[in-house]
């Protein structure tokens, strides 16, 4: 719980952009909130290798949450956390999005995982 | 009428744009049945209401392709919409007043046979309900000349799925039907995963493309991305379409789709088609034009 606490103070952090860097840990987790039309964090950060938790929540409607890079894609209902759990093989920027039309914008709704070496 | 007569009929109007021929009904000759020649216009992602820089002149876009498409000298058979008639709005009454406008304006093409799909603008905020008010059944069939047409929907769910039961619908349709017919499928939205990363696809697109899989003579008319596009699964020829509102980037590796390119009328990159049925298919890209 200290982690995800610390995690989201980073995601509102100016200094790093949005971006969330996780350390190697054997348990990691990310939170991501959905609305209308973004997801925050927009830019997730992780490591190759190493399971990640993404608990994707929504403030406003359903969403969908899509990654097809690593054959993710749930909705997001508002109220409720969706847990993602993924361990990453493979370096470079993927695309997460919204894939539940959310109005004029919902192109918007989307993301970056960026997993490093 | 042969597709090179048509092509040398629209230099001379000034109005032709490229032209694209495709093997489109492999199995064709071989087929039994008697049809006619014809052709068609396919307009696409009007998406009236829309407002910004991606297109100063959308007022006025629409109004002017209408005029170009009544100029034709040699009247198309009928006309499709594939979705997007409108730009999307939460406010239910904004989005009836935008399709009612919509219907008077197209109301002036002189063709009177006008088929209309929805596209995701139209129909994914209410699950097709305003769409049906103006503009009835979002999945029906028809046929025309010995050709059957297929109207698919694949955005009134918001998740972009045909659906169990449109799916089951469709079997039916195509089991009534021989393997060499010629059969055209119209839709919004690519069918096959062509850039995923973009949510260019149809969640179950796979699932209608494996139904039409054994029938010898198909081809899909879409839209949605916004330009002109040739792909094939199998033999199954996929062709979308320019919009009249703005184009989109081509499709692409980057992880997000990036935003509309700057607006320039020199390219051309809003327009119509026209579809000429034979033995094969001829596309002749039709820019819009001063009215």
């Amino acid at each position: 719980m200290n982690r995800r606490l610390f995690i989201a103070l980073l995601a509102g952090s100016s200094a790093i952009g949005g971006a969330v860097r996780l350390a190697a840990q054997s348990k990691n987790e990310v939170e991501i909130m959905a609305m209308k039309f973004s997801f925050t964090p927009e830019t997730v950060k992780v490591k190759r290798g190493e399971q990640v938790t993404l608990l994707v929540t929504s403030i406003d409607r359903i969403h969908g949450f899509k990654m097809p890079a690593f054959g993710v894609r749930t909705d997001i209902v508002p109220g409720e956390t969706t847990r993602v759990t993924i361990t990453p093989d493979k370096v470079g920027q993927f695309a997460f999005f919204c894939d539940v039309f959310c109005g004029d914008g919902h192109e918007d709704t989307a993301g970056t995982l960026v997993v490093e070496g | 009428m042969k597709s090179v007569d048509r092509r040398d009929f629209l230099k001379l109007t000034g109005i032709a744009g490229v032209t694209f021929t495709a093997g489109l009904f492999p199995g064709h000759q071989a087929s039994a049945q008697a049809a006619g020649d014809f052709h068609f216009v396919q307009i696409s992602d009007t998406h009236w209401g829309f407002k910004g820089a991606p297109n100063p002149d959308a007022e006025h876009t629409l109004e002017k392709a209408i005029v170009t498409v009544n100029g034709l000298a040699q009247k198309p058979d009928f006309i499709v919409f594939t979705g997007d008639l409108t730009h999307t709005t939460e406010d239910g009454s904004e989005r009836r007043a935008r399709m009612k406008r919509f219907k008077e304006i197209v109301s002036e093409l002189n063709v009177k046979d006008v088929r209309f799909l929805a596209g995701e603008h139209d129909a994914s905020l209410d699950k097709g309900e305003a769409f049906k008010e103006f503009f009835g059944a979002t999945h029906y069939t028809f046929d025309h000349k010995g050709v059957h047409f297929i109207a698919l929907d694949n955005v009134s769910d918001p998740g972009a799925k045909l659906g169990d039961e449109q799916l089951a619908w469709l079997a039916a349709d195509l089991k009534q039907h021989k393997t060499d017919d010629r059969i055209v499928v119209l839709t919004h939205r690519p069918l096959f995963d062509l850039v995923p990363n973009w949510d260019w696809t149809t969640a179950d697109g796979a699932k209608a493309i494996d139904l039409l899989m054994p029938y010898q003579n198909v081809v899909v008319f879409y839209g949605h991305i916004h330009q002109e596009h040739h792909h094939m699964t199998g033999h199954i020829a996929h062709h979308a379409a320019k919009s009249l509102i703005f184009p989109q980037a081509a499709p692409g590796d980057a992880p997000r789709r990036p935003p509309p390119p700057p607006y320039d009328a020199s390219l051309k990159p809003l327009g119509t088609r026209d579809i000429a049925m034979s033995k094969t298919v001829t596309i002749t890209e039709i820019p819009v034009t001063k009215a």
